[in-house]
């Protein structure tokens, strides 16, 4: 559904495949750099026929939303906070993968009681990015979509496959980012989000403004968010870390699993 | 580079797809022979209904052999995902049945297989969607055909029978610019040789039964989406931008913003008109892709002998291949298909239709039928066989003369095919005297 967010313009939600319906406890998803809604849509289906609302965004200048790019995750923050406010949500799940899940991290620490759950997949803080791989996607960002995309997937065959059997996830993964690039002819979008991701230091100051419960969902063989990077962040959080067997796109590889973490994090 | 995050086309073609199976070890991939598949709840099973999971239910739209070998076709080809299909004609039809229906059109070169030409000018004008059929080379052509109502241009990777090269970027270029999708037949050139996606291609399917098979044992097909095509952009395609009636409402292109065509075939296409696979075809299939890369390099080794020797022989007034300099698709070839052209190729033989006939009956090693793609080597006369009902004048027409000959080059000796050749060439000459 298409939300009016103050300040911004208009932005898009998928909502699962039901009507939204602002009454029901609400599930935000927040995607990771250079992605969109897609990513999300079997927990989201999930969630949406299993008693909550669900809005999976689309980041501004990502997919549907045709808004500007923010420049910070401080940004990003606070449009998730004016989009729940365009769709009547007082309080919301923020669940967020790579650089959704700082952007999640970061709304909930600006508005700790709108936050009734945070989930953090293929998280990290810092989520530094080398200095080759930005100058790549700087200068070339096909090639870099390449490197990212063959680094995010833990094998190659992720069984039963996203969103369904026969689905290739290397080469709908590399389609999508390559989308959402050529969405945005004027700009890099890629390095922008990247450079977003590696900018953001406020991740310690904000985990102790978080209230509510927090879990952590990791791959085990994550390359690009190592499981490893995250002790400092989890400890300040006081998080449930649950580690799964997958690379960094762990929605896609082992959709199944993340959705039995999901629904525990979600009570 | 390649490597275990980046693999190669070798590795893909023996991996891709596919773990050691969980519940037994087995290296190998099982064959999964089971129509459906245990629910854990009741839960579990609306869950996979509404797609809310991945998983099979049933094995018409999906089933875990032909998965892999949908995976690996796709991560061959450079493709999001697959559909494996019981025929490439079935692989054909369910592209165009995803995205046409009665009121549609279609521009198709008019170079195309034979059955892929009878359904587009026979069978689907009878459901209401229209063919156009194009010279593959000739550009203007194409866009002059483009009408509102087009929703896709088609061609083959290497057209029939004269092996025109289909010019794919120029051709996509014109497709994206009316908003239109291009859909290749990849099946003789196969993602060793070519992979149309990396040129613009939206769409491509393969008729498995030849060179991914590559043994003549089974019959099947697979289609592959690039995941690339831009259908909301487009505006052109409500089955796949609006809601759904046959399945929830669904719209496919906010369900998955690179599968949508791949979700509406198998959840519309295999669901009705259920067109699968066997899986136990689908692991034939796979062993074939096994050794992909090993046959394709022979195929070509040996089509080259072929060609060269062939090209050299007095009897031989013609050789189609467009690795030659004669042939009208040479420089296209040469950007577009570096590592060869096939290894299916015609020539004129100097003679009568009898002189023709003579040819065959003397090869030994050469299996006369109606097939190409075969590890075997093979022949067929059109004109005593699939053209055997046209006079010379209509063989004409079809760019075919009296004394054309189709071969599709094995992975035999190449000496041993050369030998073969010359006697039957002997034969022709001597059914001339």
């Amino acid at each position: 559904m298409e939300l009016n967010v103050k300040g911004h313009g208009p932005a898009y939600a998928y909502t699962g495949g039901k009507p939204f319906d602002a009454a029901l406890p609400c599930v935000v998803f927040i995607h990771g750099a250079l992605n969109d809604h897609s990513v999300w849509t079997l927990l989201a289906r999930w969630c949406a026929h299993h008693g909550h609302s669900v809005l999976a965004v689309d980041q501004p200048g990502h997919g549907r939303s045709a808004c500007a790019p923010l420049a910070s995750v401080e940004a990003l923050a606070d449009w998730v906070l004016a989009l729940l406010g365009a769709a009547g949500v007082a309080r919301a799940a923020l669940v967020g993968h790579s650089m959704g899940s700082l952007i999640a991290l970061e709304a909930a620490a600006r508005a700790p009681e709108r936050a009734t759950h945070l989930v953090m997949m293929g998280t990290a803080y810092p989520m530094k990015v080398s200095d080759a791989l930005l100058a790549t996607a700087r200068d070339a960002p096909m090639k870099a979509i390449a490197m990212v995309n063959a680094f995010a997937h833990a094998g190659m065959a992720a069984k039963p496959s996203f969103p369904g059997p026969g689905a290739w996830l290397h080469g709908a993964d590399r389609a999508l980012m390559r989308r959402m690039q050529a969405g945005q002819p004027e700009m890099n979008l890629f390095h922008h989000d990247f450079s977003v991701c590696d900018r953001y230091t406020h991740g310690i100051e904000a985990a102790a403004q978080v209230q509510c419960p927090v879990d952590l969902i990791l791959g085990a063989r994550d390359q690009m968010t190592r499981p490893q990077q995250t002790g400092e962040i989890a400890r300040a959080l006081k998080a449930r870390v649950t580690t799964v067997d997958t690379g960094h796109a762990l929605m896609a590889e082992a959709p199944d699993t993340v959705l039995v973490a999901l629904r525990r994090a979600l009570g | 580079m390649p490597g275990h995050s980046d693999p190669g086309f070798d590795t893909l073609a023996l991996h891709a797809g596919a773990v050691p199976d969980p519940a037994t070890g087995a290296r190998a991939v099982p064959i999964h022979l089971t129509t459906s598949f245990v629910f854990d709840s009741s839960e579990h099973a609306a869950s996979l209904f509404n797609m809310e999971r991945s998983g099979h239910v049933y094995s018409r739209i999906s089933n875990p052999t032909n998965a892999v070998l949908e995976e690996r076709v796709a991560a061959l080809e450079g493709g999001a995902g697959a559909i494996a299909t019981a025929s490439g004609q079935a692989a054909l039809h369910l592209a165009i049945s995803t995205i046409a229906g009665a009121g549609s059109h279609i521009v198709a070169s008019s170079a195309l297989y034979g059955g892929s030409h009878n359904l587009l000018h026979y069978t689907l004008a009878r459901f209401g969607i229209e063919t156009s059929f194009v010279k593959p080379g000739d550009i203007a052509g194409w866009r002059a055909a483009i009408r509102p109502n087009t929703k896709l241009l088609f061609g083959e990777t290497l057209g029939n029978p004269g092996l025109d090269v289909l010019d794919i970027p120029t051709v996509a270029a014109l497709a994206h610019e009316h908003g239109l999708p291009l859909l290749v037949d990849s099946t003789f050139t196969t993602p060793w040789l070519m992979k149309p996606f990396d040129h613009g291609a939206d769409l491509l399917f393969h008729s498995a039964t030849k060179f991914l098979s590559g043994h003549g044992t089974v019959i099947g097909g697979v289609l592959v989406d690039s995941g690339q095509f831009d259908w909301d952009k487009s505006g052109r395609f409500p089955e796949l931008t609006q809601p759904y009636a046959g399945f929830h409402g669904m719209v496919f292109s906010e369900e998955s913003t690179v599968g949508a065509f791949l979700l509406r075939a198998r959840r519309e296409g295999l669901r009705d008109f259920g067109a699968c696979m066997s899986p136990h075809t689908a692991w034939l299939i796979l062993q074939g892709i096994e050794t992909l890369p090993l046959r394709m390099a022979r195929h070509i080794e040996n089509t080259r002998k072929v060609v060269a020797f062939l090209a050299a022989q007095k009897m031989v007034a013609a050789v189609g291949y467009p690795e030659l300099e004669s042939h009208p698709s040479h420089a296209l070839a040469k950007t577009l298909l570096p590592r060869g052209c096939g290894s299916v190729f015609s020539f004129d033989l100097r003679g009568s239709r009898a002189q023709g006939i003579a040819f065959i009956e003397a090869l030994k090693i050469f299996s006369h039928l109606a097939n190409v793609g075969d590890c075997r080597s093979l022949v067929i006369h059109p004109a005593s066989t699939t053209h055997f009902r046209m006079d010379d004048a209509a063989l004409a027409q079809a760019g075919i003369t009296a004394g054309t000959i189709r071969l599709s080059i094995g992975l035999e000796d190449a000496d041993d095919l050369i030998d073969d050749l010359k006697r039957a060439l002997k034969a022709a000459e001597k059914a001339g005297a």
